[in-house]
């Protein structure tokens, strides 16, 4: 299954700065794991930390936020907020035993077309290496007691 | 015409939830008044039997308070689905899981051994853990199937209306009654209580600074709390602008932080990411090594922002390696 | 009320008096309503109204119907003014939030204290009441009384609960002291030392754990002085301590040993009454607390200079004596811990309860309503919610009674779940 396994990423990235640098890298025809699915954002200060756990919730094995350089921010204050809210998911996701790999946030200026590559492909080489994500469904009455036969695989 | 039928039942739960409607007071009275109560298993002698005699749909509505977590409670709330016309979920723990919900931090293996093998008080050569099946004296005695994962009540069965708060507030039951004994209730799915924030109808907002700006996180026991700034303005984890109203603050009235179990607003899906976000915004630093130092007090993020809604989340729980 | 303590312990802190103080005599404004609650709406459906009462009447309704709609209406005064004060003070009155390591949230301001003396004031009147009721209701009924004395509802165990320094009750704090089936002292400890005196025995059968005495150990559920079953809660408190610290408990506690037959009572069904004398201890406690100054001074906080790392607390709950012990890491956050909760200490006395009050009274294979009912009344004087001991586990009781014929053969089975 692993020699298969092919990663799902989902990147929030910034209009100004990092999803123009995404861009720039495909126009130079840089490569990049094939794996990203990009969510463009007016800021990384939107991205709500409800988006980035849907995103592992509906398949994503890992997710990548990229903003601004300090200083930088379009409006100022967004990539900040980003940061903090980066370091307080961290360790919840920590506890809930979603492997660091799997989190990251960059600084990407609009011309580091090169840091986008760079980094995408360090992502999906790390994440192949410790496999997909599989988060447990969550069971509605419907499909309740298809999940209790599997929960009772897994438990003893 | 007879009064409609109504009934309450407990699932994981601590009891509180059942004190929360003798908190009703002389407002028991008024409902008994109105309504037929034909199922309290806390408080009347109606037996599992006696709900499987009903017609389905016989209750009008049935309360059920508590998480679900093992076969029996599945049974039962699968049958008061049937026999009631609409369910109600009553309390954080059915709503979002609540406490017990904590439990989605482990699992069925980590806590039986824990409690039948490794706490200090445990004396078992044998090494006994309950069975789901025994044999005793020629019979099968049976136990309830204890699951992996602790559940909500939408999770396990169809759920109409949520009662939040741990427990739920007196007067919001006294509305949730009133307004299904009028036939005025809003939509399906609804969450029976203000939709607005706590800190919208707190005392102390006056003195919550439009930017504010936290050096350092502090938890109750550091400091001596003033009784009249806003908590979070004193560096204390109030989540009262992440959490719906409708408690009467009283949590902060007694001089303590908010903890959320009354849940989020509507345009919320997941609390704890929701509270995570108000709290990060707070922290007044820019650099990553001051960002660290300040989030580092929060010294229990998952604790902290999932208190009562861990099973509700995204997450929902603890991924397995 | 157990967590706190359990943190003062944990962070090594003396709590100023007043916060002491403040919170013995919320925790004493709660036994007044629990006791009342249980007493009314839930253990007492069976003597007021009746054990063998039709079912729809055996409940706080048919309560009412028997004590009058003006006595239940009293009954609800009574217990919405001292969950009023509970809300103002503990911010919820379930899942009170003041505790804190080293006092309480914030101090009770000097201009509530007529309030709270008004109140005590009360709450003594209604204990006393209650036990009139219950004198007039259970103890003139020849019947009741006959059950309450009789073989079927009767176990010589040890018995455990906090003492204060003079072996008198207390709730809140104190010293555990142990007597066994005679009534004399088999051991006295501080909570910290909890593991050196009780164990618990896993069956295949339960989730539940069921305490016994280490000192005496396991020796399956069986009555007497070579087993380590003992008992908990209002029975179990009355026959550890000697006498009461409040006058007019005291002279209740006397006329209970007398019209028992002394000490220690080993009747389960007495339970309801010492339940009633110790909710008139619980008022006359509050009313002591409420009269004293300094219970209203502002000084309610000691912040913490030390590291936590293992704290033990222990309390006296409604339903009896409830330890918990936590194991942290140097930030306070709990890495370990253990809980003896109420009901597992009454827990195997239960099952040995319900067994003999089975055999006692079904007869012949023949068994009804009523009869299921009696069995149940053995396991409704300790804990009317079994969820309490087990927390997450099921909540409601799954009392089936089989009935066999001694060729093993099943006769009818009769379930309540
Ligand atoms: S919501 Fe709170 S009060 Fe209700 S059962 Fe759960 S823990 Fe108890
Ligand atoms: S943060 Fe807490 S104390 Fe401050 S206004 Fe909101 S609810 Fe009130
Ligand atoms: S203040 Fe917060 S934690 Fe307290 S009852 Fe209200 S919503 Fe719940
Ligand atoms: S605009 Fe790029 S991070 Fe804010």
């Amino acid at each position: 299954m692993s020699e298969q396994f092919e990663p799902k990423i989902v990147a929030f990235f910034c209009n100004w700065c990092t999803y123009t640098a995404a861009d720039l890298a495909g126009i130079s025809r840089m490569k990049y794991a094939p794996n990203v699915r990009v969510v463009r954002l007016m800021c990384s200060g939107r991205v709500d930390p409800q988006f980035i756990l849907a995103a592992f919730r509906d398949g994503a094995d890992g997710v990548l936020i990229g903003g601004c350089h300090p200083g930088d921010c379009h409006y100022q204050e967004g990539n900040y907020k980003a940061l903090r809210r980066f370091h307080l998911l961290k360790p919840v996701l920590e506890e809930m035993n979603i492997e660091d790999e799997r989190f990251r946030l960059e600084w990407i200026s609009a011309s580091e077309g090169d840091k986008v590559q760079k980094v995408i492909n360090e992502m999906v080489e790390q994440i192949t290496k410790l496999g997909p994500l599989d988060l447990e469904p969550i069971s509605t009455p419907e499909t309740l007691d298809e999940m209790l036969e599997k929960e009772q695989e897994i438990a003893v | 015409m007879s009064k409609p039928k109504v009934g309450f039942y407990w699932c994981a739960s601590c009891g509180g939830c059942e004190e929360a409607v003798v908190d009703l007071n002389e407002g028991v009275l008024d409902v008994v008044e109105a309504v037929d109560i034909v199922f309290w298993p806390v408080a009347l002698d109606f037996k599992r039997s006696d709900v499987e005699a009903m017609e389905d749909g016989e209750m009008a509505v049935c309360f059920i308070n508590g998480a679900i977590r093992n076969s029996e409670q599945k049974e039962m709330v699968e049958i008061l689905r049937k026999k009631s016309g609409l369910i109600v979920a009553f309390g954080s723990c059915s709503h979002m899981g609540g406490i017990p919900g904590l439990a989605n931090l482990h699992d069925k293996e980590s806590i039986f051994n824990r409690v039948y093998h490794t706490v200090p008080t445990i004396d078992n050569p044998d090494g006994t853990i309950p069975q789901v099946e025994t044999s005793v004296c020629g019979t099968t005695v049976e136990l309830p199937e204890f699951w992996d994962t602790v559940r909500t009540l939408n999770q396990v069965i169809d759920v109409d209306y949520y009662l939040p708060g741990c427990a739920p507030p007196v007067n919001l039951i006294v509305g949730a009654v009133t307004a299904i004994l009028e036939g005025k209730l809003p939509e399906k799915g609804a969450v029976l209580a203000p939709d607005k924030a706590l800190c919208d109808e707190c005392d102390r907002r006056e003195s919550k600074p439009e930017n504010l700006c936290i050096d350092e996180f502090k938890r109750p026991y550091q400091i001596i709390i003033d009784e009249e700034e806003c908590l979070l303005a004193q560096g204390l984890l109030c989540l009262g602008s992440a959490t719906r109203a409708g408690c009467d603050s009283i949590c902060v009235k007694g001089n303590m932080p908010c903890t959320g179990c009354m849940g989020p607003t509507s345009r919320v899906n997941d609390f704890g990411a929701k509270a995570l976000s108000a709290m990060a915004s707070v922290a007044n630093a820019n650099d990553e090594k001051d960002v660290k130092r300040i989030i580092g007090g929060i010294a229990d993020p998952v604790g902290s922002f999932n208190k009562y809604s861990l099973p509700a989340s995204y997450l929902h729980r603890k991924v397995r390696k | 009320m157990a967590g706190a303590k359990t943190l003062d312990n944990l962070f090594k802190v003396d709590p100023p008096a007043a916060a002491k103080k403040v919170r013995e005599m919320m925790y004493n404004i709660f036994f007044v309503e629990d006791h009342a609650l249980h007493f009314y709406f839930l253990g007492g459906p069976d003597f007021v109204v009746g054990p063998t009462a039709p079912k729809g009447e055996r409940n706080i309704l048919g309560v009412l119907g028997k004590v009058g709609l003006e006595i239940g209406k009293e009954v609800i005064g009574l217990r919405k003014q001292m969950r009023d004060l509970m809300v103002s003070v503990m911010g919820k009155a379930i899942h009170p939030v003041f505790g804190l390591p080293g006092g309480i949230s914030k101090p009770i301001k000097k201009d509530e204290q007529q309030k709270f003396i008004d109140a005590a004031n009360h709450a003594v009147e209604f204990g006393e009441f209650t036990l009139k009721i219950f004198n007039d209701i259970v103890l003139k009924n020849e019947q009741y009384v006959e059950t309450i004395l009789s073989d079927a509802y009767t176990h010589k165990t040890y018995y455990m609960g906090l003492v204060d320094e003079n072996n008198q009750l207390n709730f809140y704090d104190g010293k555990l002291r142990i007597v066994n089936p005679d009534g004399e002292e088999f051991a006295k400890f501080t909570g910290s030392e909890y593991v050196e005196h009780l164990s618990e025995h896993v069956e295949p059968w339960s989730y539940i754990k069921f305490l016994f005495l280490k000192n005496v150990g396991w020796n399956g559920f069986e009555d007497g002085k070579d087993s380590g079953v003992y008992a908990v809660a209002p029975l179990a408190r009355l026959n550890v301590s000697d006498g009461m610290p409040t006058p007019k408990a005291h002279a209740a506690y006397e006329q209970y040993f007398e019209t028992l037959g002394g000490k220690p009572v080993h009747q389960t069904l007495a339970t309801h009454w010492a339940r009633v004398i110790e909710m008139v201890y619980a008022a006359e406690r509050f009313l002591e607390l409420a009269t004293d100054e300094e219970t209203f001074s502002p000084d309610v906080r000691t912040i913490p200079t030390e590291t936590p790392e293992k704290g033990v607390g222990v309390i006296e709950a409604p339903r009896g004596t409830l330890f918990h012990h936590y194991e942290t890491d140097e930030n306070g956050i709990i890495t370990a811990a253990n809980l003896l909760v109420a009901t597992q200490n009454n827990a195997a006395r239960i099952a040995m309860s319900v067994d003999k009050s089975a055999r006692a009274l079904i007869k012949d294979g023949k068994i009804d309503d009523g009869i299921l009912n009696l069995v149940e009344m053995a396991f409704r004087a300790y804990d009317p919610c079994h969820g309490c001991a087990t927390h997450s586990l099921p909540g409601q009781m799954p009392l089936a009674v089989r009935i066999y014929d001694s060729a093993h053969k099943l006769l009818r089975e009769l379930k309540q779940n």
